[in-house]
């Protein structure tokens, strides 16, 4: 474990060694910002409208008691889908989606020795292909997660209009009452380590890959998993850290 | 000039190269021939630097390229072009992207300047006009040319080709070989071959280093090959009906 961790590292400070060229590496931090941001905006945007729809439903149903307004489900759904499914859900959803491409995507080219041609030519491997990456993952992410929040308050909205458990007047009362700017700035925090937990993961994976096509899917899979992991190690962390 | 000194290679257990010492001609092709895990590949990515020896130098013009941090290994590796087994083209750029690809992190050039040499290297390898292709869109003859291309596309010093004939068919391969012998003649590049083809090895053999369980084992040109009393070499070189026919032609 500690080995790898060494190695995670080293590979890490490789990465951000000084660009030969900081065009060439400019054109591909924004080839994979378009890849990891607009890519997954399809996907995040399903998730959060769906999540944001059911949460508020099944806290409308928690909340059966007379003496609670109706508009403090709204105040819940806002700060769960802040706090907690925007973040982490979508992290989650992108370790899967952006994670596992990452992985496959640097393992193969490890594999067909495209990796071995980059460094022949003198370039730094790691940081051509992983600090765009990761500079990707660490300012898209925080994007999705704000796209995300929006429509999951959106989708508890959509909720209200359409079961009537809690009226979309009173929904909107909710949401806007007592809020907290704290909740974002703790989304957001946990949005860029996401992102890096992501990025740099399966990019580590992805570059260890030793043998063929079986070896790439078993990256692919050990990165998802990892990044899994530390997306809830690291929630808890900055959660108690910072509220 | 390019030499190694006795270069050793251990992975685990395994010790692979047992101190390999020897001189490539330069403006010459270099051939290291030997059977399957002979250490063929293992030597040459110790030459360039994919592997570190676990003992012995590599010198390219006397500086010791082995002791050199990343950085300063640049300079050089700026002057080496590599031809792989599978090409190595990258997937995700066109052919005329890939040719590029070091020009574009390493020169200062414009980008007219760029594309012109590009054009100029397809030429030079017959695939003129297939800029905008993508590898995928490429057989496996076209891969190998196109990795020439780009191989050759910093003008390079020193070449590298491993396993230029592997998958390819008897003409596409001799076809391969020729324009390889071509451009070491005309850019009077140092180039180092990793081949078990022997059509290579006649054809285009000017320097041969065999090499037999980790070892080198023997050293001459293709002429000398065909009258060497060795007997590892020669149960390598004529191990078909069809070349000791020809050695008894000779």
């Amino acid at each position: 474990m500690f080995h790898s961790l060494g190695k995670y590292i080293l590979l890490l400070r490789l990465s951000f060694r000084r660009p030969e060229k900081f065009s060439v590496y400019w054109a591909e931090v924004m080839r994979e910002m378009v890849s990891t941001g607009i890519g997954s905006l399809g996907i995040i945007s399903i998730i959060s409208v769906f999540i944001g729809a059911a949460t508020t439903i099944q806290i409308a149903f928690q909340l059966s008691s007379p003496l609670v307004p109706r508009s403090i489900a709204g105040s819940i759904a806002r700060d769960t889908t802040i706090l907690e499914f925007s973040p982490t859900i979508s992290s989650l959803v992108l370790a899967g989606r952006v994670g596992s491409s990452i992985a496959s995507q640097i393992g193969t080219m490890r594999v067909t020795e495209q990796i071995d041609a980059l460094e022949i030519m003198g370039v730094n491997a790691p940081g051509y292909l992983i600090s765009p990456k990761i500079i990707a993952g660490v300012t898209m992410v925080p994007l999705l997660v704000i796209v995300s929040i929006t429509l999951g308050i959106g989708g508890g909205y959509l909720a209200c209009m359409v079961t009537g458990d809690v009226t979309p007047s009173d929904y909107i009362v909710g949401v806007l009452d007592g809020f907290n700017g704290l909740t974002v700035r703790v989304a957001l925090v946990k949005a860029i380590v996401f992102g890096f937990i992501i990025a740099s993961i399966c990019a580590y994976q992805g570059f260890y890959t030793k043998g063929g096509a079986l070896e790439v899917g078993q990256s692919a899979t050990k990165g998802v998993v990892y990044s899994c992991v530390m997306i809830l190690f690291a929630d808890l962390v900055i959660t108690s850290i910072m509220l | 000039m390019i030499e190694i000194n006795d270069i050793y290679k251990t992975f685990g257990e395994n010790e692979v190269l047992k101190g390999i010492t020897a001189k490539f001609k330069p403006g010459k092709n270099n051939l290291i021939i030997g059977g399957s895990g002979s250490g063929k590949t293992t030597l040459l990515k110790c030459i360039v630097g994919l592997h570190e020896p676990t003992k012995g130098q590599v010198f390219f013009d006397g500086e010791n390229f082995t002791d050199m941090g990343f950085e300063q290994r640049v300079p050089i590796r700026t002057q080496i072009g590599m031809l792989f087994q599978n090409s190595a083209l990258f997937d995700s750029m066109t052919v005329e992207e890939n040719i590029m690809f070091p020009l574009n992190l390493f020169t200062t050039k414009t980008k007219e300047e760029k594309l012109e040499r590009a054009n100029f290297c397809l030429e030079r390898v017959n695939l003129a006009g297939k800029n905008k292709l993508f590898p995928s869109e490429l057989s496996g003859g076209m891969k190998k040319r196109v990795g020439i291309a780009r191989a050759i596309s910093m003008q390079p010093k020193y070449l590298f080709v491993d396993e230029p004939n592997s998958g390819l068919d008897p003409k596409t391969s001799i076809l391969i070989d020729e324009l390889i012998n071509e451009l070491t003649e005309e850019y009077q590049i140092t180039t180092v071959i990793v081949t078990h083809d022997m059509n290579s090895v006649m054809g285009i053999g000017d320097h041969i280093i065999f090499l037999h369980e980790g070892k080198k084992w023997w050293e001459g040109s293709n002429h000398e090959i065909a009258h060497t009393d060795n007997k590892e070499l020669n149960d390598f070189v004529f191990a078909s009906k069809f070349m000791r026919a020809a050695k008894a032609k000779l």
